[in-house]
């Protein structure tokens, strides 16, 4: 069991009203290490990750699949006992911290708080859980944390605030971190610093950790396994090296294509032509052939399905790899 | 004659507010020539929003001279100055929010022309159309709202109002920011087309360096309302001689596993441009800062022909290591030739007058 992955997620589908945001991802999450999740706006990373956390608004509702941490399904757990895992074995942070701290309490008893809610009544004292805090604080390398305990969220800088969802999420020393674009806020030389930070606490804890990000850049600064999502579909998956060394799927292609590089000089961008179709006006077939260049027939017909093609590198395209596409 | 098209000269804008003095732009000076690009990069709060509406008088400078085409803006009346705007238009992050959602894109373009007293009805219409080409909209989309359009194609429709009273130069403020890569790509492209084709100059005000290094010809790096750095882009990109300017740099995460780990963070956060460090702006995070940095403030001094850096140790700064990766991999830049070669070629402007 424990070499195998830490989650599991098996044909998901969730879906809001007549179409699904997230339309039949498996995905493996390596143990204690990083999965990164790339797309676009409206790719379904964002939809993907709230069902993983028992929290799809309405509404939304899971359809189909399994999530299995451990292989344990959480979606079939009651209500109660997802709440205990959300939190403790599974903890999230998003890209606005600002937005997820409560302005009207100071950032310690926000702490103080989550570790309560996870943890039997009764153990500890006030004191005791105010320690934990403060070397919470001090763990994400907050500086004086005993002043920050006592401060509000809008006295911190951004970054500042992110390390505090941080220390939240990990407090009850989760075993998987679901990280929503968490520095796409940030500025760059205070993303570098978050980014940092996420390894060594990785390094530390073992934990494994789900980076949901547009930034091809931050994908290839931290993550040991990428999946490349279009329309509510996984369209490749591979090692880190390997997706960027081999690109298979034309979107993969296209998206490195579009960032401009420091290490480049190209006359033009590669632009992807037209944008992501929304989920309720899906296009039949692959989903991305209305804007691929490969497209052939076949790939109007039927959505093509995720195939190997080396270790662990699957793509869901008919006409990869593309050199050979007639 | 060979004034340049945009002048900025020790400009400044103050806010006072409880407790202090803001100084949101604190003594910026440059110049833009015709159908140049010259970007100001900065973090959030560096003042580099604030100068862009400072050029256009959006907001009235503290103190400061703006020239455009040579004459002082400064002090000219409105009848004045709203001749000088056609000259210079602007762009913003938001095209959205810049939309009135109760015109139609027609109506919103030709605002513009109205508002300058430009044509009649029927050839604002005729130009309307040829605006939308040149943007890569389609001409029957005049007749529809903002709402009925993506991000990217609203940011088309606000570098078409822009267009519309044909001036020499354009302000953009994030244009890209907000869109999703692909996208930004597109409007990248866009921009750089107009360019070529109707010799704009742009302001380019962003604070992504991978795009900035992809648009500009010459970079402005600002930090707490002063230019830190300003150089051709070759010169700041190769060789930066101001320690910010690479702390910056070197924060930015390539797509490029092969590089990972060699991000360096800086560390702190940027300090409050109410209360400015005193001396060298930069000193609290500067790896490289001494005594004289924490008193005194920098100099603007030349190191070498048109790159200039505020910093005491500019011209003693170690070389700096590669602060690129290789590029691409063979395969991938293969398939991105491929890509390239098969994409239907879409986007090109239409034809203009």
């Amino acid at each position: 069991m424990t070499a195998g992955p830490i989650l599991r997620i098996e044909g998901l589908r969730t879906r809001f009203g007549g179409f699904a945001a997230v339309d039949g991802v498996d995905l493996d999450v390596p143990r204690g290490r990083t999965l990164g999740i790339v797309g676009e706006s409206g790719c379904g990373k964002s939809v993907l990750s709230l069902s993983v956390m028992g929290l799809v608004p309405r509404p939304g509702r899971i359809a189909e699949g399994r999530v299995l941490l451990e292989g344990r399904d959480l979606l079939t757990l009651p209500p109660a006992a997802m709440r205990r895992v959300r939190g403790g074995e599974v903890a999230m942070i998003f890209q606005e911290p600002m937005t997820s701290l409560n302005p009207v309490h100071t950032v310690g008893a926000q702490i103080v708080e989550a570790m309560r809610a996870h943890e039997p009544k009764g153990q500890g004292s006030a004191r005791d859980l105010r320690e934990r805090a403060i070397a919470a604080l001090r763990r994400v390398r907050i500086p004086s944390p005993e002043r920050r305990f006592e401060e509000y969220p809008h006295q911190l800088s951004g970054g500042m605030r992110q390390r505090v969802m941080i220390a939240m999420a990990l407090a009850c020393a989760p075993r998987l971190l679901i990280a929503d674009e968490p520095t796409t806020a940030l500025d760059v030389t205070v993303q570098a610093q978050i980014l940092d930070l996420l390894r060594e606490l990785q390094a530390e804890t073992g934990m494994s950790i789900i980076l949901i990000t547009h930034d091809l850049g931050v994908v290839a600064e931290m993550a040991d396994e990428v999946a490349v999502m279009y329309a509510g579909r996984v369209v490749e998956r591979a090692p880190a090296a390997a997706l960027f060394e081999d690109p298979q799927h034309p979107y993969t292609i296209g998206l490195l294509g579009s960032v401009p590089r420091l290490d480049e000089e190209r006359t033009r961008l590669l632009a992807i032509e037209g944008s992501v179709p929304p989920p309720f006006a899906l296009p039949p077939g692959c989903r991305f052939a209305p804007r691929c260049p490969f497209v052939a027939e076949a790939c109007r017909a039927e959505v093509p399905a995720l195939r190997g093609i080396g270790p662990a590198h699957g793509v869901a395209c008919l006409r990869a790899p593309v050199e050979l596409a007639a | 004659m060979s004034a340049p098209l945009l002048e900025v000269e020790g400009l400044a804008r103050h806010w006072a507010v409880k407790g202090g003095t803001v100084r949101a732009v604190d003594g910026v000076s440059f110049a833009l020539g015709r159908g140049e690009t010259l970007a100001l990069v900065g973090e959030s709060g560096c003042g580099k929003s604030t100068t862009a509406r400072l050029a256009l008088r959006l907001i009235e400078p503290t103190a400061g001279r703006v020239r455009i085409d040579g004459t002082d803006i400064t002090g000219l009346s409105g009848g004045a100055m709203r001749r000088m705007r056609r000259q210079a238009q602007i762009i913003f992050q938001d095209p959205y929010a810049s939309l009135n959602p109760r015109l139609t894109v027609g109506e919103a373009i030709a605002e513009p022309l109205i508002v300058h007293g430009i044509g009649d009805a029927a050839s604002r219409a005729a130009r309307v159309r040829e605006l939308l080409g040149l943007v890569g909209l389609a001409a029957w989309q005049a007749g529809r709202f903002p709402h009925e359009f993506s991000g990217g194609q609203r940011q088309r429709i606000g570098i078409a109002r822009a267009l519309a009273v044909q001036p020499a130069l354009i302000i953009c403020d994030e244009p890209v920011s907000a869109l999703d890569v692909s996208i930004q790509a597109q409007v990248v492209n866009l921009l750089k087309d107009l360019q070529a084709r109707l010799g704009l100059a742009y302001l380019f005000i962003a604070h992504d360096l991978a795009v900035v290094k992809h648009m500009a010809d010459r970079v402005a790096v600002m930090y707490l309302g002063r230019i830190m750095e300003v150089a051709d882009k070759r010169s700041l990109f190769a060789n930066p001689r101001h320690p910010y300017t690479r702390a910056l740099l070197s924060a930015i995460p390539q797509p490029d596993p092969r590089r990972r780990g060699m991000v360096k963070p800086l560390g702190g956060d940027v300090p409050s441009p109410l209360n400015p460090p005193p001396g060298c702006r930069f000193h609290t995070r500067c790896p490289h800062a001494e005594a004289i940095c924490r008193e005194v403030e920098p100099p603007d001094v030349e190191v070498a022909p048109g790159h200039r850096s505020a910093c005491h140790f500019a011209a003693a700064l170690p070389p700096v290591e590669a602060l690129a990766g290789e590029g691409l991999s063979p395969i991938a830049a293969r398939r991105l030739a491929l890509f390239a070669e098969r994409k239907p070629t879409q986007s090109a402007p239409s034809t203009l007058t």
